[in-house]
């Protein structure tokens, strides 16, 4: 008798353990920074890449409903994996793809756009790296989701992939 | 494109063999003579043989770079050298999971070779046991990781193995890690196996040891590799970081050990036989649970493997149905016999019970440390992070009287003993541990009675230690050389975590860096392209005390394909001390940062480890 409860007392204790590790399966492990999701997105100016003119970023994120700020370099050879997906992402009309040409050679930024298209609707140079910084960027690439209140839904880290495409669409909702 | 499809119907005529297996083996069972059916043997070899020919497939896709097979393509790229090709098999999630099936084939085969003497129906027993578990592996690979899925249109080129894989020490590291996994499976099957024959006893125990001590060497040396790894090759700076991964394999290590010892008294005095089978099953089980925790992606950590929920789940359910029949065997079927002797408190029985004592609290703390902060997110939707500080403060005041009734257990005599034993030169040369660590101490300038205790003890184990292997009274070598091996690694350790030194800064080409006693220089940097990356190597020279000046070269390798920068430590080793320097980029400038460190004893960590290992070694070649 003593027994059987033992093994009760065990079979339950090993249920509840199975079900907690089931639902931890399904949690998200991807790590988002702190401090970067929900916050707004801080003013800034930017010569745009194509024609020199310098603009205040308070004007450019008007009018549309997201926006994805892509912060890459022609000598980021992830970059140019993502690229592709960037493009794909360009077609959709919800989001506004804007991206920001980080300590980037002009000619290779322009010969890069050339080359694999482009896929933003403009395109801002941080030449210095200060910019980038300020977002708080770690490294390129790096892309963030932004909404029409100008804050930043999500972060993410190196380049974008199916994935995260999932997550962005499923943030457009 | 050929191999793949090899290897994929080797595997599956693997599992085919599995299903016939098991009810010629079930039917075996009914008839009265004595020695198993020679059919099942063949079968079992027929199995081993098709695995074995999947998993050459696998390789020689790798070889070729094949990369119509998606394993291939992701884990494996055309520039990469031969050996990093073949290594690359096991590198990913497919490759090692194949491995795991060879080797749990492997060593049911052997089992059954090998225990020619022991009872028909408890190797009957444990070979379905096993095939249980086998069966479970090959609907995981089929399933949810086929090694050989096939891609078209073909790739022109692979993705490439990740760069921090690319090392020898790490090719070898998995498969021997896994070998001592997976050596706890048939200690698993026949431990369940003998409570079916209710065969628990002096003899099982006798022929089991061997199978314990096999896979704790393996398990032990492929720690060592994963930390000789983390130490030289991710420029960590350190050997063991409470990272949940390296917990993983110390679990299933803790468990081994305790069960090392527990066994022997069930051996030599026929006690502690419920325990030992529990430790049995334990140890298996800790793996598998390791196996989850790494694989589904529900941690994170250094060793990630592909994240898919499928899989996580599908271990898991695998996993609870390991746990659920050990524990439906364990309740309905186990008798425990009546332990007519005596259990004297004076006895090297009582010290070997402690010391299981002290091993399952240290089991536990990691345990809880690991799985804990998973729980509480699940629960409570609060995300903790477990570090050292834990484990530093729950383990480390335990390791005193640990260490301290390590010195008095092994000396004592089976059935009882007096108190003889604790006698007045040793209490003397307690106190003179303990004063000799007071001084150490001293000279540096730290104190503490906390930290002087500890040292104290280590010390005093490592006097005690040593003394022992002078007399001649017992001829157990093997133990004294791995409790020798023992206080020498907790010596090492302890010293080098206390007396380490680290200085961390940024600094650009031409620029001097001083600090307390002596200096560094960066003097230049050199770049060079090579095969599937770019090298940047800094030369550093370091000047200290009043000593020659030391040259130290880290590289940081750019690679290309995955793009991934690693950065290589440089590492001076000496017998006293490893002086570790490692530099990193920092973003968009002339800056490096570099970290310098002063590591005490490193080379003792291993040589030690591989003392412990030694005495595994002696035991498992002495026991007839």
């Amino acid at each position: 008798m003593k027994k059987k409860f033992f093994l009760l007392v065990i079979i339950i204790f090993v249920i509840i353990c199975f079900v907690i590790l089931f639902k931890g399966l399904n949690k998200s492990t991807t790590y988002v920074p702190d401090g970067i999701s929900g916050k707004k997105l801080i003013s800034f100016d930017a010569k745009k890449l194509f024609n020199n003119d310098e603009i205040n970023s308070d004007l450019f994120f008007v009018g549309n409903k997201f926006y994805l700020l892509n912060i890459w370099a022609s000598w980021c050879g992830p970059c140019r994996a993502e690229h592709e997906i960037l493009m794909q992402l360009s077609n959709n009309p919800s989001i506004k793809i804007i991206g920001l040409n980080y300590k980037d050679d002009l000619i290779n930024a322009k010969k890069f756009i050339n080359e694999l298209g482009n896929p933003y609707s403009e395109i801002l140079i941080d030449e210095d790296g200060t910019i980038a910084i300020a977002l708080g960027a770690y490294g390129v690439p790096e892309t963030l989701i932004i909404n029409k209140n100008k804050i930043i839904l999500k972060k993410f880290i190196g380049p974008l992939n199916s994935q995260s495409i999932k997550e962005i669409n499923s943030l457009l909702k | 494109m050929l191999f793949s499809n090899l290897g994929y119907y080797a595997l599956i005529s693997g599992l085919f063999f599995s299903i016939i297996l098991i009810p010629i083996a079930y039917r075996d069972l009914n008839f009265i003579n004595h020695s198993v059916n020679s059919n099942i043997l063949k079968i079992v070899f027929l199995q081993l043989f098709s695995v074995l020919l999947s998993f050459i497939s696998l390789v020689i896709s790798f070889i070729n770079s094949d990369f119509s097979n998606e394993t291939v393509y992701k884990n494996s790229h055309t520039a990469k050298p031969l050996f990093y090709k073949i290594s690359g098999t096991w590198g990913n999630h497919e490759g090692s999971l194949l491995l795991c099936l060879l080797v749990l084939i492997l060593f049911i085969f052997i089992f059954l070779l090998t225990s020619k003497n022991e009872p028909k129906k408890y190797k009957i027993f444990t070979l379905l046991f096993q095939q249980i578990i086998i069966i479970g592996f090959f609907l995981f690979l089929l399933i949810t990781s086929n090694p050989f899925n096939y891609l078209f249109p073909i790739p022109v080129e692979g993705l490439g193995l990740n760069p921090i894989l690319q090392d020898p020490i790490l090719a070898i590291h998995p498969p021997i890690l896994y070998l001592g996994y997976i050596g706890s499976s048939i200690i698993f099957s026949s431990a369940l196996a003998a409570i079916m024959q209710n065969y628990v006893d002096k003899e099982w125990a006798k022929n089991l040891k061997s199978w314990v001590i096999v896979s704790w060497i393996f398990l032990t040396i492929g720690i060592m590799l994963g930390s000789i790894w983390a130490y030289y090759e991710l420029g960590w700076g350190g050997f063991w970081f409470w990272d949940p991964v390296e917990n993983i394999s110390l679990m299933p290590w803790i468990c081994l050990t305790a069960l090392i010892h527990s066994i022997i008294v069930l051996e030599k005095r026929s006690l502690l036989a419920s325990w030992t089978i529990i430790l049995s099953i334990a140890v298996f089980t800790l793996s598998m649970c390791g196996t989850f925790l790494v694989r589904s992606g529900i941690l994170n950590s250094v060793h990630t493997f592909a994240n898919d929920p499928q899989r996580g789940i599908f271990i898991l359910i695998f996993l609870f149905i390991l746990i659920l029949i050990s524990l439906f065997v364990f309740f309905i079927f186990y008798q425990p016999k009546k332990e007519e002797q005596k259990n004297y408190l004076f006895s090297k029985e009582t010290s070997i019970l402690l010391n299981n004592w002290f091993m399952m609290y240290f089991l536990s703390v990691i345990l809880i440390g690991t799985v804990y902060p998973i729980f509480l997110e699940v629960i409570a939707n609060e995300k903790i992070s477990v570090g050292p500080p834990f484990y530093n403060k729950l383990i480390i005041p335990f390791l005193i009287p640990f260490l301290i009734f390590m010195t008095i257990g092994p000396n004592m005599k089976w059935i009882k003993d007096n108190f003889n034993l604790i006698n007045i030169k040793l209490i003397l040369l307690f106190i003179i541990s303990v004063l000799l660590s007071y001084l150490i101490l001293n000279k540096i300038g730290l104190n503490g009675l906390f930290t002087t205790i500890l040292i104290g003890t280590a010390l005093y184990l490592f006097f005690i230690t040593t003394k022992d292997f002078f007399i001649k009274k017992q001829i157990n070598l093997s133990q004294k050389i791995s409790h020798f091996g023992f206080s020498l690694l907790v010596l090492s350790i302890v010293l080098n975590g206390i007396f380490s030194s680290e200085i961390i800064t940024n600094i650009k080409v031409g620029e001097k860096y001083k600090f307390k006693n002596g200096s560094i220089y960066f003097e230049k940097i050199n770049n060079s392209k090579k095969k599937n990356y770019l090298s940047v190597v800094g030369t550093f020279k370091i000047q200290e005390d009043n000593n020659k000046a030391v040259f130290l070269k880290p590289e940081l390798r750019i690679f290309n394909q995955p793009a991934i920068v690693t950065s290589e430590a440089d590492i001076k080793i000496s017998l006293y001390s490893d002086k570790f320097l490692v530099m990193n980029l920092v973003k968009g400038d002339d800056y490096y940062n570099i970290r310098y460190q002063k590591k005490p004893l490193m080379i003792w960590i291993w040589l030690s480890t591989i003392l412990l290992v030694s005495g595994g070694l002696i035991n498992f070649f002495n026991r007839k």
